[in-house]
């Protein structure tokens, strides 16, 4: 356990029943203290590491989340977001003396609208709850994170989700178009809305990925897309990695986008296929799951394209599926890949860094040789089509030290993403994972000109605390100026 | 409208970092410029130093395999699209080239000033906007100091997403000074269809019809009658392989039968696409109107642009009807074209009007006042002594 916490506020921890007195006069069925129910809280899916919050706060309309806010931060008392929990880098990790903001309760689906193809839902709306609402009317919502099943728009606005599709659909952050929004002070604003274009700033976009740390997200206006006629994968097997890598560059160089572009080495394949028996090939060192969708001419142009330079790749084997079963199919074993880690061992941490993509046989060299020297196994899947790479570390926590070595192997392997120019984060977030990582790819300049962004919507940096930065700097200190000539100038300016 | 004459041209950061610390110990204020073609849009007569990024023009990192370049912010756009171009791909938004369009000498547009206003072109309703191909950058913030942000891969999600904050800013939180974009395979095959002197409603209803099929539009305007030629035009282009976008477009061709829509050959094509909204300025004698750009919901289009025509207006429609070009009499207060925008759910911004309009009311949509206070402690954040042209939309807050 090396990641530490802000330290506990002891006056706060006094006032506990006042504060939960207080919260239960805002929401009186939904203010949860009991520490046996807390425990459901304790962590999200980063589960490496767990704590208790000071107690749970579970509303269920916008007034009630800005009496919350407003209340919190009158008194100084910390607050932490949390949709469906399914965060990966312990986003919505508890503090012991915050107050847990629970945002399930807001599951409905406001409104649909077909002719501007936007849908406007609450923030605990599953991320798979949109698209059941509208398919039957030929629309769906694109982004598609291996949790969808589970995990909430709100949550997915936080993280800035992506998922297998993103590659041609894009991340949250392209399918949003507008936000309501709870600040930290109780102030209820509305970011974007349903144009193509925000008036003003773009708020939105740095709202969408801020990790709960810039407000609450009461309300998503999401953006529908017409589902593609239909969709073929392909799964297409190498001799080596390097053979792979050269066939995902030959794709994109021949002016082809797919949906998506999936690569598994060894380990992950033969994980996949034990556990799902998906039929994948057991005698290659690379795997391909490429799909293309859109109409019959479509679909049926570039699987002969992309079996064609498969083939120039020397693949061992190419399939190309010729029904929805046979493709679901070629997906069930890439989607089952964190479950199947979890069944040769019993822990695993999923890293989560991009890299530029001519790098890939480099750095899966790399990995292997970190994997020799911290002496655990690694698999790895990945989003070959944009670099994002999942390298799958398998440890047991039992084991005395091998967590504190999975984490140093992860650390390392994302230190390598940076040094080959990609970044720590692709999709998961920074969370507290990788949060003390953050100066290996910014420098402290950077830094503030981040926290400063924190400053102009939390001054008193009371949401989820902890997270995403390294160290917490007051604000007025971030707010320090270049003095020249020993003026301040535009004194009549108001600063933090 | 600006009062130095001799713009700064810095030839690098260093240079950069000076100029913005001596205006602020100066207490004077900087205007950056990429190619000048947007000089005009705000309020006239502010005080500032004008910083010219034309030094910064450099390719920095461009693999076309990777679908990312990284350039200076004052690399000509044409250059850019040039290079692009030469290995088959493009930047996908369509960024729009406001000096062609305003009916400045075209050429001079800069990187730096398309990502400084935001401006996506047609392509916008398949492809995404400026900020959705905007990947990282290096800037110096009002405060002097250099500092990047985002990265140089497609995807990353490490930090705030400061990139997407810095696509339509103005230049009044940071001068960038280089950007990295996402770059996408330009297509192979691109086929416009055009439907002749369709009836405003059923023009409006056929681009939303066409852009909610499964037939993959790339883009749908509609141009009325005199922007082109004597007919009204509703284009909608397809992109893509051929016979995929073969199939498409003959699935489209069935599915909007009465709008009767004929292929349009390539040169027409180009030239459709390149009059939006260029069109409006063909006789551009009468110096007392005023052109907007006004953002809403595409299926509000048609109610917008009714109201326009009532209101003696010129207009042409893009984004399926979700953006309007519009030239209305200076006798129309901005005021009043505002309320229309926002009674259609959206808003409008202000390019080019008479001196005395553009003193009347600030270029770009006023914001309710709790997005304002927060725009205005997000400005602060980066630029506290207020020297980034802060009088440019807002006389009240410098």
């Amino acid at each position: 356990m090396t990641i530490c916490l802000p330290a506990l506020d002891p006056d706060v921890l006094a006032r506990r029943d006042a504060i939960s007195a207080a919260l239960r006069a805002i929401v009186p069925d939904g203010v949860l203290t009991d520490p046996v129910t807390l425990r459901a809280y304790e962590c999200d899916g980063f589960t490496a590491y767990r704590q208790l919050p000071m107690l749970v706060v579970l509303p269920e309309n916008t007034a009630q989340v800005s009496a919350i806010l407003r209340y919190c931060d009158d008194h100084g008392v910390k607050v932490v977001p949390r949709g469906a929990g399914t965060s990966l880098s312990g986003g919505a990790l508890p503090l012991g003396d915050a107050v847990l903001l629970g945002m399930a309760r807001f599951n409905r689906i406001l409104s649909i609208d077909y002719e501007l193809g936007t849908a406007v839902v609450q923030p605990g709306v599953t991320n798979l709850a949109v698209t059941r609402a509208v398919e039957g009317q030929g629309f769906y919502y694109a982004p598609d994170p291996s949790s969808q099943i589970a995990c909430s728009i709100g949550g997915n606005v936080a993280e800035n989700s992506g998922g297998v599709h993103c590659l041609k659909y894009g991340l949250t952050t392209n399918n949003v178009l507008g936000v309501e929004m709870v600040l930290m002070n109780g102030e209820v604003v509305r970011l974007g809305g349903n144009t193509l274009e925000p008036r003003g700033l773009d708020l939105l976009g740095v709202v969408v990925g801020s990790e709960g740390l810039l407000g609450v997200v009461t309300e998503v206006t999401v953006r529908l897309l017409r589902a593609p006629q239909t969709a073929r994968a392909m799964l297409v097997g190498f001799p080596s990695v390097e053979s792979a890598g050269q066939c995902v560059a030959d794709v994109i160089a021949a002016g082809i986008i797919p949906a998506g572009m999936e690569m598994m080495d060894e380990p992950a394949i033969h994980a996949a296929e034990a556990f799902v028996h998906a039929g994948y090939p057991l005698d290659v060192k690379a795997l391909l799951i490429i799909e293309v969708d859109g109409s019959q001419a479509e679909c049926s142009h570039l699987a002969a394209e992309i079996v064609a330079i498969a083939n120039r790749n020397a693949a061992t084997c190419v399939r190309v599926s010729t029904n929805e079963t046979e493709r679901m199919k070629f997906w069930a074993g890439r989607k089952a890949a964190f479950p199947a880690a979890g069944r040769i061992a019993p822990d695993y941490l999923c890293m989560d860094g991009t890299i530029p993509r001519r790098r890939l046989p480099e750095v899966l060299r790399r990995i292997s040789e970190l994997s020799t020297r911290h002496d655990l196994p690694v698999a790895n899947v990945f989003h070959a089509g944009d670099g994002n790479l999942h390298p799958l570390i398998l440890y047991d926590a039992n084991q005395p030290g091998q967590l504190e070595r999975a984490e140093q192997f992860g650390n390392d392997i994302l230190r390598v993403c940076v040094e080959v120019g990609g970044v720590l984060t692709g999709e998961h977030g920074v969370g507290i994972e990788k949060r003390d990582l953050m100066p290996v790819m910014f420098t402290a300049v950077d830094l503030e000109h981040q926290q400063r962004m924190k400053c102009a919507f939390d001054p008193q940096l009371l949401l989820n605390p902890g997270k995403v930065f390294p160290q917490l700097h007051r604000c007025a200190e971030l707010g320090r100026m270049h003095v020249h000539g020993g003026a301040v100038p535009h004194p009549e300016l108001p600063r933090f | 409208m600006t009062t130095m004459s001799h713009p700064h041209t810095p030839a690098d950061v260093q240079e950069l970092i000076e100029i913005v610390r001596s205006a602020s110990a100066a207490h004077t204020r900087l205007q950056v410029m990429g190619g000048g073609s947007k000089r005009g849009i705000g309020f006239p007569n502010r005080q500032t130093s004008l910083i010219s990024m034309t030094k910064f023009d450099r390719i920095i990192d461009y693999d076309p395999h990777e679908l990312v370049i990284t350039v200076g912010a004052g690399a000509r756009l044409a250059a850019v699209q040039a290079l692009l171009a030469k290995h088959e791909q493009m930047l996908a938004f369509e960024p729009c080239d406001f000096a062609a369009a305003i009916g400045e000498p075209h050429g001079a547009t800069t990187i730096g000033g398309v990502v400084g206003a935001g401006f996506a072109g047609s392509r916008r309703v398949s492809a995404g906007n400026v900020r959705d191909h905007m990947l990282g950058f290096t800037a110096v913030s009002g405060r002097g100091d250099e500092f990047v942000a985002g990265g140089r891969v497609v995807k990353n999600v490490t930090g705030y997403d400061l990139p997407k904050l810095m696509c339509g800013s103005w230049g009044q939180l940071a001068i960038l000074t280089q950007l990295t974009l996402k770059v996408l395979p330009r297509p192979r095959v691109t086929i416009t269809l055009d439907a002749l002197d369709l009836g405003e409603d059923d023009a409006f209803a056929a681009m939303i019809r066409a852009a909610r099929s499964q037939c993959e539009v790339a883009a749908a305007a509609h141009l009325p009658r005199g922007m082109l030629d004597e007919h009204s035009h509703t284009l909608v282009r397809l992109e893509g392989f051929g016979p995929s976008v073969e199939a498409r477009a003959a699935a489209l061709a069935e599915l909007l039968r009465e709008a009767r829509l004929a292929r349009v050959n390539a040169d027409d094509s180009a030239a459709a696409w390149s009059a939006i909204p260029a069109g409006l300025m063909r006789d551009s004698a009468r110096a007392d109107e005023v052109l907007w750009r006004i953002v809403i919901p595409s299926t509000a289009g048609a109610r917008l642009c009714a109201s326009l025509r009532e209101l003696e207006s010129r207009y042409c429609a893009d984004w399926a009807g979700g953006l309007v070009w519009a030239r209305t009499p200076a006798a129309l207060t901005a005021d009043k074209l505002r309320s229309l925008a926002e009674e259609c759910g959206g808003h409008a911004t202000m390019l080019s009007a008479p001196h005395a309009y553009r003193a009347s009311a600030p270029a770009l949509h006023p914001e309710p006042p709790a997005i304002a206070a927060l725009t205005r402690r997000v400005k602060i954040a980066f630029d506290p002594a207020g020297i980034l042209d802060p009088q440019r939309f807002a006389t009240g807050e410098a």
